[in-house]
């Protein structure tokens, strides 16, 4: 089955470039603004849309992912509304293939068969959820998979060639290769040190690999670009978000811009780099 | 439901007991947990390391500790109890402890098992300071690096909690996220592991977290429960009636509970904090008023929104001011091996001056719970009926804040 992520992965890849994976959090200071922001990333230059969803305990995520989510919640977003949000951009856009990222109690909640089903009929194309290692694949993972989403799976450094076949075994879409160990928006990674990773991941497996975690600048972006099939860059972007709200965290007319704007330098930055790919 | 032939046999081996437990965590730190399996498999296995362990316990925890016959508080409550009423108390007095606590004795067995895997820096979260406390007291003893998380509330409720672990070399970073007590503690510690995940070994202070913690801490607690079956056959010549204990993770009660499993002439109650009523919403008790969810690397009872997002705890008590609860815990109420109930941050507070008065012991907060329900069920067991409560923690952190509550400046 080919899915929106195969098919924008193989168009990117016929580019000769890599894609750009932009991580937003749904709801974000609000449903209204979060919603624009989503339908604007497309025409600024974003190829995957990685929306999160908001949890009050992201063990995994730093600061600024953090507080996006509980401005997020504090506005009153909820996983029912995320998948609103998702059928409200697809009424406009069939082609951007959206992922949705989080945690997984919030979805046990929801109940899975049900989650699935919605997310499905929303439009949604792929899963990430952090605290779902292949150990726990009968959660949600399989059945994920039964239901036509693609669940995406974190390689990480500490990863080691004995266990990738592992995390491998029941990964669609693409391999989400988390650079640094530790939270989101944290160290940089070094762009050598993360093609070789990546090199490594591509002889396990023919699925694309998109590589995230510190990456902050269109620079460093299209230095990761260079060795990999995608970039993420989430906590930038939400920085750029935070810097345009007022003083009681609503957002203002400078928000999509300032978050377009840098996804645009992203964009640009990235799909200039013909990609080197070390396969 | 299936009621097992065993009660003891858990977790299976993907770390689950019953639909609770198991491994959901980054898959940054899978292959350090898959690690830690390992080594304390080994370990268990190994006759140096339980002589080591066993010389810990008796010559720096100072273990065993006492069972102590709490005359006068029997006959305080029979005097309430209908004649022939009034159960027998016993406290398993984990209070002496060296640190004051049950957490040295898990501390102990993980930072022995953290000399093993050469891991030199050590990271803990606390609330109510106990385990920070147990931890930084060990990592001196044998010259590790410390870091203990610690809600940035707790760590204003448990100053002397903080500066003792000061003292004691260890770095206590105040987290100042979410509700800013034990659970966002948690999460931060979780956050450094993911971090430092080659260097450091994260010491979790109660039967909860990801496989295989949840059950390790239990072996390393249920000194508490060997000792006091021990002990009981030796003062009264047969197994005690009921055991009692309070619970925010439930690592004390688990130690007390665990030997006592397979014995069905042995009734087990375990305490949760009631806070301010559990219809007030402002509780502690994930058994009675949550629901089952998943949390910190496992599957367990949570408080909770329809949505799934976490609740903010409340319990007098920072020891149990946590949404969750150990998953072998949530296993033993659903199968009804163990009967959960809980107790008012009031109730605590006159059961904590009550054996003060009558009995010359401080109890801390936590266990002032289990005291509270000591109060209600005694006095409906005969007399002939032998009741352990686990006394687990002293209650000198407690006393600037309860003089605080009773107005009285110190």
């Amino acid at each position: 089955m080919t899915t929106r992520l195969d098919v924008r992965f193989a168009s990117c890849a016929s580019e000769g470039r890599a894609a750009l994976v932009t991580f937003v959090t749904a709801g974000d200071p609000d449903y209204d603004t979060s919603l624009a922001l989503l339908k604007a990333l497309p025409e600024a230059g974003a190829d995957v849309i990685e929306l999160g969803v908001p949890f009050t305990d992201p063990m995994a995520d730093g600061p600024a992912i953090q507080a996006a989510g509980l401005r997020a919640l504090k506005a009153g977003q909820t996983l029912r509304k995320t998948l609103a949000m998702v059928s409200a951009f697809r009424e406009t856009n069939d082609g951007t293939p959206i992922v949705l990222m989080g945690y997984y109690n919030p979805i046990y909640i929801y109940g899975v068969d049900r989650f699935l089903k919605d997310a499905k009929e929303a439009g949604v194309d792929g899963l990430i959820v952090v605290d779902l290692p292949p150990e726990e694949d009968n959660e949600l993972c399989l059945p994920a998979l039964l239901a036509g989403l693609d669940f995406i799976r974190l390689a990480t450094p500490t990863t080691d060639d004995k266990r990738l076949p592992a995390v491998l075994a029941n990964t669609a879409g693409f391999v989400y290769y988390v650079s640094i160990t530790g939270i989101t928006g944290a160290a940089t990674p070094k762009p050598d040190v993360v093609a070789q990773a990546v090199a490594r991941i591509k002889r396990h497996t023919a699925l694309p690999v998109a590589v995230g975690f510190g990456v902050k600048t269109p620079e460093h972006a299209a230095a990761i670009a260079a060795g990999a099939d995608g970039v993420v860059v989430g906590s930038a972007l939400i920085d750029a978000l935070r810097a345009t709200l007022d003083a009681d965290d609503k957002a203002t007319p400078a928000t999509i811009p300032a978050v377009t704007r840098l996804v645009g330098a992203l964009a640009e930055a990235v799909h200039g780099v013909r990609r080197q790919a070390a396969e | 439901m299936n009621v097992p032939n065993s009660f003891r046999t858990g977790p299976d081996e993907s770390g689950h007991f019953g639909i609770f437990g198991g491994r959901f965590v980054a898959e940054t730190l899978m292959p350090l947990i898959l690690d830690l399996e390992k080594a304390y498999n080994e370990a268990k296995a190994d006759p140096a390391y339980k002589a080591e362990m066993d010389a810990g316990l008796k010559h720096y925890v100072g273990r065993p500790s006492p069972l102590y016959y709490a005359e006068r508080l029997t006959e305080h409550l029979r005097a309430k109890s209908e004649p022939g009423k009034g159960a027998k108390i016993y406290f398993k007095r984990e209070e002496l402890n060296h640190t004051g606590s049950h957490k040295v004795n898990n501390v102990l067995g993980q930072i022995l098992l953290a000399r093993r895997m050469g891991k030199k820096r050590i990271i803990a979260e606390t609330g109510a300071g106990q385990h920070g406390v147990a931890t930084a007291t060990l990592c001196a003893r044998y010259g590790l690096e410390c870091v203990v998380y610690m809600g940035a509330v707790d760590v204003s409720r448990q100053a002397p909690n903080v500066f003792r672990m000061k003292m004691l070399g260890a770095t206590v970073v105040p987290v100042q996220s979410g509700s800013k007590t034990l659970k966002d503690a948690m999460n931060e510690a979780l956050r450094d592991w993911v971090t430092n995940v080659d260097s450091t070994f994260y010491c979790i202070g109660t039967v909860a977290g990801p496989h295989p913690y949840p059950g390790m801490v239990r072996d390393f607690q249920s000194v508490i429960g060997n000792e006091t079956r021990e002990q009981m056959l030796e003062a009264e010549g047969r197994l005690p009636d009921s055991l009692i204990a309070c619970i925010g993770g439930g690592s004390n009660a688990m130690g007390l509970f665990h030997p006592f499993l397979d014995d069905p002439s042995v009734k087990i109650f375990g305490v949760e904090a009631a806070g301010h009523g559990i219809p007030t919403g402002e509780h502690a008790a994930s058994l009675t008023g949550g629901r089952p969810g998943v949390l910190h690397g496992n599957r367990t009872y949570l408080l909770m929104d329809d949505d799934g997002q976490i609740a903010e705890a409340h319990s007098i008590s920072a020891g149990l001011d946590y949404p969750g609860i150990g998953p072998e815990h949530s296993w033993l109420h659903d199968i009804g091996r163990a009967t959960y109930i809980s107790a008012t941050d009031e109730e605590a507070l006159a059961a904590f001056q009550l054996v003060a008065k009558l009995e010359g012991i401080i109890p801390a907060l936590e266990p002032a719970h289990a005291l509270a329900k000591v109060a209600d069920l005694a006095p409906t067991f005969p007399q002939d009926h032998l009741m352990v409560v686990n006394l687990s923690g002293r209650g000198d952190k407690d006393i600037p804040q309860v003089a605080d509550i009773l107005g009285t400046r110190l």
